[in-house]
């Protein structure tokens, strides 16, 4: 074997130079961190918030894996936290219904907002209800959508769509759908009788809308779940939707379903998502870097275009950079400043936010739904 | 004289008790305490109060969702008996015993699937666009609504239970004694005749009990009313799922499932005494 001898005459091979070699080029790649597994931040979500179109690029750059438990609704996600021990989630997305219910449980942790790019956002979202306990913040947001009439755009014209009326359009018995939760078709009854805070109502007010409601239930297809609600939209079974929005007919659209929604004459309303941090997580400091990443104009472009469902921005910046990346997206979801705009919508009154009914309870909503459905 | 209890005994049946209590006994009792508790502000309190009673008892919905429940399974064990026993009758005596196993076996098929996937490839062929309606549209029918509809929660039922029913048939038919059938047929017995008369009341504890299962199949699921029958009208299961959904009412959901619980143990001691009847 040919042999390589230096001046000091150690003998090293020439095989075992090259491995010396490799080994110390190798050996600033070797630091604990390309060794090391990732750390695993759990988020409680709906569906989608975890997938890899929204956080791979987060995954690579902190070395971090994602583990989601999905949940349909709030009350569903309240029930999962309810049945975990403390910590079990380190990052929590809500809709803003429940996020008071989630701090008067003391599942989330109470935050800096000079850690969360607020200036970036919209002046309406700096402070919104709900995530503010006085002058606490509790939960940062990161998206919201709009519930109008959805409705086929091969059976329907957006005129037709342009009001809650058409639910009761002879044309359309038994191919309305609603989705089936009380809390947004309810509502979307309540501006249909003109009531400027939907779900603030006085007695008379919501016996008119119980009134109203039920007339509508020889027109109904049926009562969808998730599921149910994007193959009915999707087959042209129900041709129109009480109770949803661009969250969904957005999704079917992109994939070339014959579906839309609008915001009718009598205005509209708004859900809204934001993320909060689990009490008692053991990774505070990566789920607030999540946050942060996540509402950085960046993450605000991506989370607009989610796979599993659009949504509209509060990060003005953000909608500039979903602007410059997908113009039609931007125009689709009237994320580009105007009239016509989200954000003008919002502005000129005709949108309301979606929220818990306040002069009746929760149950008496829930309890008439069910016998909506019985009738 | 009274049977003492030994080791081996007691191997092989502890199991089954320690499993009844864990997954049966202990859950049920919790069910039951649960259906007692409070809900305040969205959480669930350990108290004793019959309100979730006294509230679920008191509406119409409910009531009217037992009722229809109630009518759509008898429908769907009704049906699914019916439409099963020509088929388990041919497996049984007229299939060679080669063929009997491969039908035995093509009956066990349909459990590899989800039955998730069973009920929503219905969609594709009830919908207005679906298959169904463009063939009847070839000869200038329809369309008709078939999708959303009670007839189409009742074939989901029928779905889910046909193949159990057709094998817990074919059991029962293949061990009934042969010669009785002999025996009516050398009395001049006609063919129809012999099985009203003889092969329906030997086999009579197999058919009811699988009758009963497509009826307990049936009564709890979730799955055909709401994505073939549109969630309209609500069953007890839809009425579960409604109340959970809105403010954690657990305990008022527990109510409807110990209503259910208990509906199935009657029926079901009802139907094996119906099977049993007469026999010693």
């Amino acid at each position: 074997m040919m042999t390589i001898t230096n001046k000091a005459g150690s003998g090293l091979t020439r095989r075992a130079a090259l491995a010396l070699g490799a080994a110390a080029l190798a050996t600033p790649m070797l630091s604990r961190r390309a060794f090391a597994a990732p750390t695993e931040l759990t988020m409680l979500a709906w569906y989608g918030h975890a997938e890899p179109d929204m956080v791979a690029e987060f995954e690579a750059a902190n070395n971090v894996k994602f583990v989601p438990k999905y949940y349909t609704g709030g009350d569903n996600m309240l029930g999962l936290i309810s049945q975990s021990p403390p910590g079990t989630f380190d990052v929590i997305l809500s809709d803003a219904e429940y996020v008071q219910q989630l701090n008067a449980a003391g599942y989330i942790e109470a935050l800096d907002p000079a850690d969360y790019p607020f200036d970036d956002f919209f002046p309406e979202f700096h402070k919104f209800p709900g995530h503010w306990d006085g002058d606490t913040l509790y939960s940062v947001i990161t998206r919201f959508g709009f519930l109008g009439v959805a409705y086929n755009t091969d059976a329907l014209t957006q005129a037709q769509a342009s009001t809650y009326d058409l639910f009761w359009d002879p044309a359309l018995t038994g191919k309305v759908g609603h989705f089936d939760w009380h809390l947004p078709n309810l509502g979307q009854m309540s501006l249909l009788n003109g009531n400027p805070s939907p779900y603030d109502i006085d007695e008379a007010a919501w016996e008119a809308i119980k009134e109203k409601t039920l007339t509508l239930r020889p027109q109904v297809g049926g009562f969808f779940d998730y599921g149910g609600t994007f193959a009915s939209l999707n087959n042209g079974q129900m041709l129109a939707f009480a109770g949803i929005g661009d969250w969904i007919t957005g999704t079917l659209e992109r994939n070339g379903a014959k579906v839309r929604s609008v915001i009718p004459e009598q205005g509209g309303l708004q859900f809204t998502e934001s993320f909060s941090i689990g009490k008692g997580s053991a990774k505070a400091d990566l789920a607030k870097k999540w946050i942060q990443y996540i509402t950085s104009p960046e993450g605000q472009a991506k989370s607009a275009q989610m796979a599993a469902y659009p949504c509209i921005v509060p990060s003005q910046k953000g909608w500039q950079v979903l602007a410059a990346q997908n113009p039609d997206e931007a125009r689709r979801q009237g994320m580009v400043e105007g009239p016509g705009s989200a954000i003008d919508l919002i502005r000129t009154g005709r949108i309301q936010y979606r929220q818990l009914p306040v002069q009746q309870s929760l149950e008496d909503w829930n309890d008439f739904w069910s016998e909506y459905k019985g009738a | 004289m009274r049977r003492r209890i030994s080791a081996y005994g007691l191997t092989f049946s502890l199991p089954l008790l320690i499993w009844q209590l864990l997954f049966f006994v202990f859950p049920l009792v919790f069910l039951i305490a649960l259906s007692f508790w409070t809900v305040r502000n969205f959480r669930m309190q350990p108290d004793f109060d019959t309100v979730n009673w006294t509230t679920m008892y008191g509406r119409a919905i409910f009531w009217q969702a037992y009722g229809t429940t109630l009518a759509l399974a008898t429908a769907a064990a009704a049906l699914t008996s019916v439409l099963a026993f020509p088929c388990a009758y041919a497996i049984a005596f007229k299939l060679p015993n080669g063929a009997r196993r491969w039908a035995i076996m093509l009956m066990v098929i349909p459990f590899f699937t989800s039955y998730l996937v069973r009920i929503y490839s219905w969609q594709v062929f009830l919908s207005d666009a679906g298959i169904i309606n463009v063939m009847l549209g070839w000869i200038g029918l329809g369309p008709y609504g078939l999708l959303n509809t009670m007839g189409a929660t009742l074939l989901g039922y029928v779905t889910l239970a046909l193949p159990l029913v057709v094998l817990l048939q074919l059991f029962s038919l293949i061990f009934l004694d042969r010669t009785l059938i002999e025996a009516a047929h050398n009395m001049r017995c006609g063919r129809l005749r012999t099985v009203f008369a003889v092969v329906i009341p030997s086999a009579r504890v197999g058919l009811v009990i699988a009758a009963l299962f497509a009826f307990i199949l049936s009564f709890g699921d979730f799955v055909s009313p709401i994505y073939l029958g549109g969630g309209d009208p609500t069953t007890l299961s839809i009425l579960i799922t409604d109340t959970t959904k809105s403010g954690q009412q657990w305990p008022r959901a527990a109510v409807i499932a110990l209503t259910m619980i208990v509906t199935l143990m009657v029926v079901a001691f009802l139907s094996v005494r119906f099977a049993y009847r007469g026999r010693k």
